[in-house]
């Protein structure tokens, strides 16, 4: 069983857990994901990994309330365990194999939307840890719903804040944000961006118009993440891919956002069906 | 007098019924039943039934026992054996193994070796005497060994090297300990509570432990099994779990899913039961692609979660890859078989959903160097089969995940692992069986691997020593 150790709240529906999986914790790396299932009908959901700590033996995994599974894995408290907790999944950020010579030469932007500012925390951190240039993006649509701030500012050059509605930070879309530090002389090398599909597809065609390069991790369907069942697949440059074993993380210019965007919606009717029936599980016990 | 007996049939589920339920199929002997066609067998001085199976169960030595009415007796010989005999009474291929070599089958019927094997296994189950009470495992030597996958091969190879004393740790990617048998095999074929379960609960009585959540080549490497947790063997029975495509226009729209991902969500998943939360979709037609077995449960499953389902082979009936008597409960449960047809592109509509597969009619021609006839597309000949849904059932390759992450192991062209005739792999003190070196074969074949790999290890430990 993993033993949940601590949650918090981040926004009313994006939640913060440490959970106890000491075999995860020892082997995982900036870039990579794990799945949960909470319990024994749940599902497996995939999440990304906000944190490791090899040596407490846990990982941090930050979750958003969107259906009945994610909202069953938030119900869950301190000191309560999850069934199962499998990883770390897909293939290590490209920068953690770079040599020294290479990695040192690299300036970085990443771009964070939303609940996919927590997989940038590990990733910007390992940068800085290793003396490599970054400055993060984070963006919201509103002030109350940023996350990480805290977190990320310590671990990067430079973070701007940008949000939809202009409550904090730089008033507008991360695209329009990142066309403007461009425009202002930040030499960036290499983009990443991680948030919602379709934030990532208009990023990647920012990136593209600035001639900048870019990385993004994709969060598709998956039932195994071990590359059994296909649910994830999705083209790049015009292939047939896995995403739970030859990602989750892609160039970006070479996704077909639109197809991956239509797949990730492959059970929505069903879900559907499922939310209407979901007997919610927060505050059970009390 | 004996012989003059016929094989006592076996009662199935109605298929007009089982067509809407996951119950299984066959309902199996009871003890009259049972003891009337142990009688049938010869207990011939030259076994050709033994030979013939795989992991060399004792046959006549455990039908002898039961056909004296010792079905304890018959339990334990089976056990000397076999960890898994209810399920290999259900999903071996008999015909072409055991059955497929006994003497009456010559002029007459074969005993039915594999019911009687079932009833054997599940008598005991409800008798509630475990297996490992009658193998009688010896006591530990101290030596560890991992096995990764807890499947066929997995199960076979860490139930014989526990009997032996041996420190055994099988490793599990899955939530769920069984392999193929739990995310592959239909509940209707294979019953998962009421008896797999208990079959890998027998395996765990032996001293054997089971680790799932942990993937070999992600979560740890074979190198930090030997290196740094003691580890002083591996066995990889990792089996073949890589879904194939056609690659053929419009596979990946929404409707179109691997068998893999179909039978996963269904069987290891429970997503045929209301209270399970994962989503499967069927939809109200449903074409399945390929003819092995795999294809007839998927083709299966689709019908019993209320889809018409189509079954589209590019060769006859006759080629079909499946066993006969999955083809004939498929047939009978009102799966229809489009042969001589292979599809070219999956048409889509305008919201990116299947909604047609486009074939093309195929004729046979000239045998190819399997023997079989191969098919020949003729030209003009494409047509619109309407569906929701796609299943894709080509077959499986081996997993690259370990062979990627692992130093010194060799793998085939076809991804499989390279290993002799004992299991050993290019690298010392690792062994591999299964699909995993064969590519996808049968569960009892895993199972023969495993223990021809168990006593290769056992060997290579003492000579270690």
């Amino acid at each position: 069983m993993y033993q949940i150790l601590s949650k918090d709240m981040l926004t009313p529906t994006i939640c913060r857990m440490t959970v106890e999986a000491p075999r995860l914790a020892a082997a995982a790396q900036p870039g990579q994901f794990l799945i949960v299932r909470a319990d024994e009908k749940g599902e497996r959901i995939p999440l990304t990994i906000s944190d490791f700590d090899a040596k407490r033996g846990t990982v941090t995994i930050v979750t958003q309330k969107i259906g009945a599974s994610s909202s069953d894995i938030i119900a869950y408290e301190p000191g309560e365990a999850f069934n199962d907790v499998v990883g770390p999944l897909g293939l290590p950020s490209e920068f953690t194999e770079m040599d020294a010579d290479k990695l040192s030469a690299m300036r970085y932007i990443f771009i964070a939307g939303g609940v996919g500012t927590a997989p940038v925390y590990p990733q910007a951190k390992w940068l800085h840890d290793h003396g490599v240039a970054v400055d993060v993006i984070i963006g919201a649509k509103t002030k109350d719903l940023l996350i990480y701030k805290d977190e990320m500012a310590a671990v990067c050059d430079n973070l701007f804040i940008c949000t939809d509605d202009g409550s904090e930070g730089f008033h507008g879309m991360v695209t329009a944000l990142l066309e403007k530090l461009v425009a202002e002389g930040h030499n960036y090398t290499q983009a990443v961006a991680i948030g919602p599909m379709i934030m990532m597809k208009f990023t990647t065609l920012t990136a593209k118009k600035l001639g900048l390069p870019i990385v993004v991790s994709l969060n598709t369907l998956m039932v195994d993440g071990t590359g059994m069942c296909g649910a994830c697949r999705v083209s790049v440059g015009g292939k047939t891919r896995f995403a739970c074993v030859e990602g989750p993380e892609f160039d970006g210019y070479l996704v077909d956002f639109d197809e991956a965007m239509r797949r990730q919606g492959q059970y929505k009717a069903e879900e559907a069906e499922a939310n209407e029936k979901h007997v919610c599980k927060i505050g059970r016990g009390k | 007098m004996a012989n003059r007996i016929p094989r006592v049939p076996v009662r199935e589920q109605d298929p007009k019924v089982r067509a809407t339920n996951f119950d299984e199929v066959c309902y199996g002997y009871n003890k009259e039943e049972a003891l009337l066609e142990a009688s049938r067998c010869l207990n011939c001085k030259n076994p050709r039934c033994m030979t013939a199976c795989p992991v060399s169960l004792q046959i006549p030595r455990f039908i002898a026992e039961l056909a004296a009415g010792n079905i304890a007796g018959a339990a334990a010989v089976i056990a000397e054996d076999s960890s898994l005999p209810a399920v290999c009474g259900r999903v071996c291929p008999q015909e072409t193994q055991c059955e497929g070599s006994c003497i009456l089958g010559v002029k007459g019927e074969p005993v039915a070796i594999g019911k009687l094997e079932r009833f054997v296994a599940d008598y005991s189950r409800q008798e509630g005497k475990p297996a490992a009470e009658n193998a009688g495992a010896k006591a530990k030597n101290g030596h560890k060994v991992a096995v990764i996958g807890s499947g066929p091969a997995g199960l076979a190879c860490a139930s014989d090297l526990a009997k032996w004393g041996y420190d055994v740790t099988v490793f599990e990617a899955l939530h769920k300990a069984g392999g193929v048998l739990e995310y592959g095999i239909p509940e209707f074929r294979l019953p998962k509570d009421k008896v797999l379960k208990h079959e890998i609960d027998d395996v765990r009585a032996l001293g054997v432990k089971i680790e799932t959540n942990v993937i070999v080549g992600r979560t740890i490497t074979i190198d930090s099994l030997m290196d740094k947790e003691g580890f002083e063997a591996v066995f990889i029975g990792t089996g073949a779990g890589l879904p194939k495509f056609m690659n053929i226009p419009g596979e990946n729209l929404n409707g179109v899913f691997s068998a893999n991902e179909f039978l996963t969500r269904n069987n290891l998943m429970k997503a045929w039961r209301e209270d399970y939360l994962t989503p499967i979709h069927a939809g109200k037609k449903v074409c399945v692609v390929g003819g092995g077995n795999v294809a007839m449960d998927a083709a299966r499953t689709a019908l019993r979660l209320g889809a018409e389902v189509h079954i589209v082979y590019r060769r006859t009936e006759a080629e079909l890859p499946a066993r006969r008597e999955e083809v004939h409960h498929a047939a009978e449960e009102g799966i229809i078989f489009d042969m001589l047809t292979n599809p070219v592109e999956v048409i889509g509509d305008e919201k990116g959903w299947v909604k047609a597969l486009k074939c093309i009619k195929m004729e046979l021609g000239e045998p190819d160097e399997s023997g079989r006839r191969s098919p020949v597309p003729v030209a003009g000949s494409e047509f619109e089969i309407p569906t929701e849904t796609v299943i894709m059932a080509l077959g499986t390759s081996p997993n690259p995940l370990i062979s990627k992450t692992t130093q010194g192991l060799e793998t085939s062209k076809r991804g499989c692992l390279v290993a002799n005739e004992e299991g050993a792999t290019t690298r010392p003190g690792v062994f591999a069986g299964g699909d995993a070196v064969t590519g996808a074969a049968t569960v009892i074949l895993a199972m023969g691997a495993g223990r021809t790999a168990a006593k290769a290890i056992d060997t290579y430990l003492k000579q270690q020593q």
